[in-house]
């Protein structure tokens, strides 16, 4: 009885939060649905009248999507910047992290207050001179130009975020390794590493949604080079309606990082954690 | 590997491993070089990186803002003075102000309030998954989902869809769009409404013939226009459609010309007050019962031709702003509500439950106990929001189309179409992104304090 009583009163509550849950999944699902539509019922009627004659529904997009030589190759560009810059970043933020927790030199703290001071940086004030400069090495319009800019402001948070990581780690389990003779680069890839994983896994899941989701770097620094966002973008600008193609690549280029958080949620949750709660 | 190697490290410092003669044995000072060199190796490209694509361009950047567009002359404070006197820019900057007042107040208060209900619900991881899962989306595509949302026309967008279907609730749409009266003795106007002007008592009838009715409007229901039949005590009487095939006779019920059904019908006094009002039945037949002695006249109500809720203009100048915050509220409220729900299952138990058995109400525990203690994650949420909301860019570019990307501007994305967007004027555009980052030094200055006291 007091059970029945209690989930009564709880019903409204209920309700609202699915009320809620409904207003934050639908939009994304209303996505899916548009993709699935058949080109020329895409201008006619709303994606929630698929729901009603399931029978319409068709991958074409899809298939046109796949066809479409700038997509697929905006697709591969995506994923060579993500999965390069991330690579590149765990280790350059590694390995500073590591200086900063457990080896000393001069002025390690000073230097350690820029890195912080570097973080809220907002890279607008970056893109001018960069431009200057990738233009006079040839690094405009390639893929390590976007990787190295983004490596470089992915570096204030994923040195913190490691460096703070790090510092955790019981210095007696580096002292016994140094007393076996070790070296600090065995010790950094033996030890470190691995004791590591929890935070470089978040930094790198970060990374990787970062980069994925870049619209602003590709668009400056990227002509031809161009990642699924920057594709999107011309899409958009160039013909204006044709949200049979948008559609579909939008719901590729965002289930990709959807299944990298879903699959590494706790990660992400983690570092999300350490990186506001400074 | 060298032994010797293993005596780099500080905290190997006084630690003497196996003998090899070089470094061994001392204090880390003994081998500074080789130590510096291994510092080096560690802290060296992360260095690089800094110094080259963050420290050395905000410093060019500073420096190019007081040079002219193309970089010859220099320019002293002009480029500072046009942030604040060209239209876009100022609606820029007005905008992002709106942006910073609203966004960041409205994310923590959201992402709170989502996080002490999830507490009281079975399902609450569910629910938070389902609400932070926009966070693993860019924003840019954040943007192109809800720009589809926002479609203005009722049929294709959903946000418009589901306005359409609270009014159709309470107001519906007309039958009609456009009519005229038949005869010379209906007239009127759309908006006012049709009167006949002959005038009818109790046990009369009254012949409201419409024309003009675009053919695709006909109501598909509509029958054959029957004649009315005169009732005692009630004036009766017929709306039809005064055409067919071929024209015939004006105000004359024939074959083949349909009553209208649906039609709001009203009765006016002789001061043109309405007095009652129904809606035509099949045939276009209608009816008012009781009523007075007196002289009525009866006519189209005005609402017959009332147009069906078109959508609300999302994407227009007006809304733009608050529709592109919507659909950023929507990315980030999942954020706050992770970081508030993790400061919230850190309070004690202990505290809230001494609380309660102290008498407080749930209401008085989140006010007296939660609130304050929750006070520091609010802080960096809201913190975190300001700084985002400051360089918000993308999903503005995706949202907005062309044509009201100017009423939509903000700082970010000015500096991005100044510079980069046809107007390339690096002076200006090294302006903005200044006085971007001039907006955001407090937090930076917030930051390192936050550190040093923790150290």
């Amino acid at each position: 009885m007091d059970t029945v009583l209690r989930a009564a009163r709880r019903a409204p509550l209920n309700l609202f939060l699915l009320v809620v849950a409904a207003m934050w999944l639908v939009p994304t699902f209303g996505l899916f649905l548009t993709s699935l539509m058949p080109k020329g019922d895409i201008a006619q009627e709303g994606w929630w009248n698929v729901v009603s004659k399931p029978s319409s529904m068709t991958f074409d997009n899809y298939r046109a999507l796949f066809n479409n030589n700038d997509l697929t190759k905006a697709l591969v560009t995506t994923a060579e910047i993500a999965v390069g810059n991330t690579v590149l970043l765990v280790l350059i933020a590694a390995l500073a992290g590591y200086a900063f927790a457990w080896l000393e030199f001069p002025g390690r703290d000073v230097l350690f207050v820029v890195v912080i001071g570097l973080l809220v940086v907002p890279l607008q004030v970056a893109l001018i001179p960069i431009f200057s400069l990738y233009n006079s090495t040839h690094l405009f319009d390639t893929v390590l130009g976007l990787i190295l800019f983004h490596v470089a402001f992915g570096l204030p948070f994923g040195i913190f975020l490691l460096r703070n990581f790090f510092i955790g780690i019981p210095k007696d389990i580096m002292e016994s390794a140094r007393i076996d003779g070790a070296s600090e680069l065995t010790i950094f890839f033996r030890l470190i590493l691995p004791l590591g994983l929890p935070a470089i896994a978040s930094l790198a899941i970060f990374q990787f949604l970062w980069t994925w989701n870049d619209l602003i770097v590709a668009l400056t620094f990227g002509r031809d080079t161009q990642p699924i966002t920057v594709a999107i973008f011309s899409q958009l600008r160039q013909f204006g309606s044709n949200i049979e193609l948008i559609a579909p690549a939008s719901f590729v280029s965002l289930a990709i990082p959807l299944a990298v958080f879903l699959a590494f949620q706790r990660y992400f949750v983690q570092g999300l954690l350490a990186g506001s709660v400074k | 590997m060298a032994d010797s190697e293993a005596t780099a490290g500080p905290t190997a410092a006084g630690v003497s491993t196996r003998g090899t003669g070089r470094a061994e044995g001392g204090a880390a000072g003994q081998s500074p070089w080789r130590q510096r060199a291994m510092t080096a190796v560690f802290l060296g490209p992360a260095v690089v990186l800094l110094v080259v694509w963050l420290v050395y361009p905000t410093v060019r950047t500073i420096i190019r803002s007081f040079y002219s567009r193309d970089g010859s002359d220099f320019v002293g404070l002009d480029n500072y003075q046009a942030l604040f006197t060209t239209d876009t820019l100022k609606t820029a900057i007005k905008n992002n102000a709106i942006w910073v007042g609203v966004v960041p107040a409205l994310v923590t208060s959201i992402g709170l309030i989502f996080a002490v209900l999830t507490e009281r619900i079975r399902w609450g991881v569910a629910f938070k998954i389902a609400v932070f899962m926009p966070m693993a989306i860019s924003l840019f595509a954040a943007g192109v989902i809800w720009h589809i949302m926002y479609t203005q026309d009722p049929s294709q967008g959903a946000v418009n869809a589901a306005i359409k279907v609270v009014d159709d609730a309470f107001s519906s749409g007309g039958v009609l769009t456009a009519a005229q009266g038949s005869t010379p003795t209906l007239t009127g106007s759309v908006k006012q409404g049709f009167v006949l002007k002959t005038p009818v008592q109790a046990g009369g009838t009254a012949l409201l013939g419409l024309t003009a009715i675009p053919p695709t409007e006909v109501p598909k229901d509509a029958r054959q226009a029957v004649a009315p039949q005169p009732k005692p005590g009630a004036i009766t009487g017929t709306v039809w459609r005064d055409f067919r095939p071929g024209g015939g006779k004006p105000g004359v019920i024939e074959p083949q010309e349909l009553g209208l059904p649906g039609v709001s019908v009203q009765l006016r006094d002789a001061g043109g007050k309405v007095v009652k009002s129904t809606k035509s039945g099949a045939g276009g037949a209608f009816a008012f019962d009781g009523v007075k002695a007196g002289s009525y006249r009866a006519a189209v109500g005005p609402d017959t031709f009332q147009k069906p809720f078109a959508g609300v203009s999302w994407l227009g100048p007006k809304l733009i702003t608050p529709a592109i915050m919507i659909a950023y509220i929507w990315v980030w409220a999942g954020f706050a509500m992770v970081v508030i729900a993790a400061g919230l299952a850190a309070i004690s138990r202990e505290v809230l439950e001494a609380a309660r058995t102290d008498g407080a109400s749930e209401w008085q525990v989140f006010r007296r106990v939660t609130a304050p203690m929750l006070a520091p994650v609010l802080s960096v949420v809201f913190i975190t929001m300001l700084i985002n909301v400051l360089k918000v860019f993308d999903i503005v570019l995706s949202v907005a189309p062309g044509s009201t990307q100017d009423d939509a501007n903000v700082i970010a994305l000015a500096m991005w179409r100044t510079s980069f967007g046809g107007v390339n004027d690096f002076g200006l555009g090294s302006a903005i992104a200044v006085f971007l980052f001039l907006l955001v030094i407090p937090v930076l200055a917030l930051n390192v304090r936050r550190f040093r006291r923790e150290t």
